[in-house]
């Protein structure tokens, strides 16, 4: 796969503090968006659904997939809504 | 103010513990989020971009010193040092952690606070004209009723779950500073023929996707049933308000589409049927509620003397300050402040845990102990005398709150948008300070022009009644700003019109001067915007912001 | 299904028939709303006790003419974020003054419990969680009340009115 490519991740809040959290390679959840684990378009909804699973209570609430491509190390959301998640308000 | 006794403040722990135990159990996994999501809400927590976030209320705008400096307290020990005062006079704190929210809980509950009822499908803050008690041309003191409304519908068995939200807003003085005819209710102090005082009752406003100024169902009612009225209009609502889609589950719908007429008669026959002693309020019962709210000493504080007189002419800013952000109080020598929380650059209506101490100590030296909110995201210190005024504007200054903007150009009303809400469709608080700094050298030769942005479709930042207005919406990804003119939320209340299609985000500054440049042209005296629009219409703004296309 | 009552788990002992069932020779029946309005005539008839299914968007005033009959009214909440039949209980037990069994059955959790009791609800139709999570506590988590429903307890500001009669007339 080429750099640039458009890729899947999937995030949500942690329960316990709301903070945005990234699906990692080692089926954890990482703060930085650097450490997410990006997947291929057939490959996300398997991601989500083993996001999605587990005994209650799921650290994070509500996981969803989202687009991002990876640029010289650096994940980059394709949304501006999800660049402020990852990243902080504009202001 | 109101003082909690025995009863409200073992109803308050109750409900704390009550919450405890929620969070625990969803912490434990034994509530889903579905589940638990209803019950955060009915406690004013919301899950958004970067954190939880509480929407404390402040029950119909009013604080006193005390809670002011908790709300400090609570701003740098859970959150990064700031609040925002919002649009339906609550505050909210952006940064926060679901775990830590049962002490938080405790805290507020310490000095007769909470956020019950600041979210969910219930009765929302009951919100009221923020110089209440101490206006010149007010009828009656509204807050007693306010507070008595408030208590009524604190977990209220039958309305806890009604198809959306419920806003109630009142106002005691024929001119509207509480912004009633966009409320699900409004409620005004009147005055009828017999002399006798009472309310105007007004149903079916609200913002929003479609939005809708509200109607008279009932020019008047004695203050004895206000209670049962409102119970009865609840029980139509909760009956036949639609729950099939979230988007017209709000009593405005319910109204348009039966008509006002046949709403009225609706609840007229639910009311003629309800056992009216129940609910009756007995004259003992709101003389009781109107002790906490005295009437001002009507002694007259000293009238203007030298010292005044001298930083008037000394002192520019001071003279400025006092033209655009002191009102007139009903005793003489006294008058009522509003604390600008709208420097140019700044985020509108964001007050950071210092700012807040300070505007305590002020109203402590100053002001009787207590503070107000507005629906512009001001606070207000109702009751400064007038020879107090230089040194309270030095310390405001001092403190960035004493910019003399107070319903000029550059105090603009913004909500938080994308920056921080997970409804948002755009940002709203960038434009915000663009606009400010690029308006506010010429504000004072604008004079009066209040311009609201949202930064979605849910018009927390009520921009269908700004002068001018702006919705951030979201096209292909871009940011672009859809522009109403002529909107207004007083009394004369208008809702405002679309002027063209929606400009980009770097056109918002640029087509915002042209439309002043065409009022400021085309004005006539004493003609504020909505006056002008109405008068000249939409084409001359729409023909100068689009002409290059 | 268990039921709470008097907040203690109960069995429930009706037979709520579907309305293609044929009646049965029970002793306590439930009919649809829908089935009981065309038949309401022979089922009252019937040896039974009686009681109505009705659905949170028919309104209870329908039942005036049969309260005398009916034992049981199940009221019902699809979603327990659709309020409905909050007033359609109080309804029945304020304005029409029905003294038998209001039943809440649907997604009945336990932080509506006091809410549904103060509308006038005395039984609650509940999965087996309500035992595992002992939601008899939710009956207890708050005892002040601010304004009047269909129990008996007074909203607080009688409550302050009266212990201010009171006082004021320890003179």
């Amino acid at each position: 796969m080429a750099e640039t490519d458009v890729s899947h991740l999937v995030t949500g809040n942690r329960l316990r503090d709301g903070v945005p959290v990234y699906r990692t390679v080692d089926g954890g959840w990482s703060p930085a968006i650097d450490d997410a684990r990006l997947v291929s378009a057939e490959a996300s909804e398997t991601l989500l659904a083993e996001s999605q699973d587990g005994p209650p209570p799921l650290p994070v609430v509500a996981p969803y997939l989202i687009e991002a491509r990876r640029v010289k190390g650096k994940v980059r959301p394709l949304t501006l809504r999800e660049s402020i998640r990852a990243f902080g308000p504009t202001i | 103010m109101y003082q909690y006794d025995t009863y409200d403040q073992r109803f308050i722990g109750e409900r704390v513990a009550q919450y405890q135990d929620q969070v625990r159990r969803r912490l434990a996994g034994q509530l889903s989020e579905d589940e638990f999501r209803p019950l955060r809400l009915m406690n004013g927590l919301y899950l958004q971009l970067h954190a939880y976030m509480l929407r404390i209320a402040i029950p119909y705008g009013t604080l006193s010193s005390r809670q002011l400096r908790r709300l400090a307290y609570i701003a740098r020990r859970w959150d990064r040092g700031f609040g925002h005062f919002t649009t339906r006079t609550n505050i909210q704190f952006h940064w926060i952690k679901l775990e830590e929210t049962p002490d938080i809980l405790a805290s507020l509950a310490e000095v007769e606070m909470h956020s019950i009822q600041t979210s969910g499908n219930s009765f929302r803050n009951t919100t009221a004209d923020p110089f209440a008690g101490v206006a010149v041309d007010e009828i009656e003191d509204p807050r007693p009723y306010c507070e008595i409304i408030r208590q009524w519908a604190t977990l209220h068995p039958e309305f806890s779950f009604l198809p959306r939200k419920f806003k109630i807003a009142l106002s005691g003085a024929p001119n509207d500073r509480a912004a009633i005819k966009i409320h699900d209710i409004g409620l005004y102090l009147r005055r009828n023929a017999e002399g006798e005082v009472g309310f105007e009752v007004l149903v079916g406003g609200g913002l929003g996707r479609t939005p809708i100024l509200a109607q008279t169902i009932r020019p008047f009612i004695a203050k004895r049933d206000i209670l049962s009225y409102l119970e009865a209009i609840l029980r139509i609502y909760n009956q036949y308000g639609r729950r099939d889609n979230l988007f017209k589950a709000r009593i405005k719908i319910l109204v348009q589409s039966l008509g006002i007429d046949r709403m009225r008669e609706e609840v007229e026959v639910e009311w003629a049927a309800m056992d009216h002693a129940a609910l009756a309020l007995p004259e003992e019962a709101i003389a009781e509620m109107a002790r906490f709210f005295p009437a001002p000493d009507p002694t007259p504080a000293p009238a203007d003397d030298e010292a005044f007189r001298a930083v008037l002419e000394a002192e520019c800013g001071f003279a400025r300050w006092v033209e655009q952000n002191v009102a007139p109080h009903k005793v003489p020598g006294h008058a009522i402040v509003t604390v600008s929380l709208k420097e140019p650059g700044v985020t509108p209506g964001d007050c950071t845990a210092e700012q807040m101490e300070l505007v305590a100590d002020l109203a402590d030296r100053y002001g009787f102990g207590e503070i107000r909110l507005t629906h512009e995201q001001n606070l207000v210190l109702p009751q400064i005398r007038r020879i107090d005024l230089p040194v309270v504007w030095r310390s405001l200054k001092e403190a960035r709150l004493a910019t003399a903007n107070v319903a000029l150009a550059s105090a603009i009303i913004a909500c938080p948008g994308l920056d921080y809400c997970g409804l948002a469709t755009a940002r709203s608080i960038p434009v915000a300070q663009r606009l400010a700094i690029a308006l506010a050298p010429r504000e004072r030769e604008i004079g009066d022009l209040q311009i609201k942005i949202s930064g979605c479709i849910n018009a927390c930042g009520h921009h269908h009644v700004g002068h001018i207005g702006l919705l951030g919406v979201d096209k292909n990804g871009e940011e672009f700003y859809q522009i109403t003119l002529g909107g207004s939320a007083d009394e004369n209340a208008a809702l405002g019109t679309i002027v063209g299609p929606a400009v980009k985000s770097d056109e918002v500054v640029n087509s915002v001067d042209k439309i002043v440049d065409v009022y400021l042209k085309l004005r006539q005296e004493g003609e504020q915007l909505p006056e002008t629009y109405r008068r000249v219409g939409n084409k001359p703004f729409k023909d100068v912001l689009y002409a290059a296309h | 299904m268990p039921l709470i009552k008097n907040e203690r788990f109960v069995t429930d002992t009706w037979r709520h028939l579907a309305d293609d069932e044929g009646v049965p020779d029970a002793t306590r029946l439930t009919f649809s709303y829908a089935r009981w309005a065309e038949q309401r005539e022979a089922f009252a008839a019937l040896p039974a006790a009686l009681g109505v299914r009705i659905p949170n968007d028919v309104s209870p005033m329908k039942l005036a003419p049969d309260l005398a009959r009916l034992s049981l009214i199940v009221l019902s909440f699809p979603k327990f974020t659709d309020g409905r039949a909050y007033s359609q209980a109080r309804l029945l037990r304020g304005r029409l003054g029905f003294t038998g069994e209001l039943r809440a059955e649907g997604e009945v959790l336990r932080d509506q419990l006091l809410f549904m009791r103060r509308c006038g609800f005395e039984t609650f139709a509940v999965g087996e969680r309500a035992l595992a999570e002992n939601w008899l506590a939710a009956f207890r988590e708050i005892d002040v009340f601010y304004q009047p429903a269909e129990d008996s307890e007074l909203p607080v500001w009688r409550r302050r009115l009266a212990a201010a009669r009171r006082d004021f007339t320890v003179v």
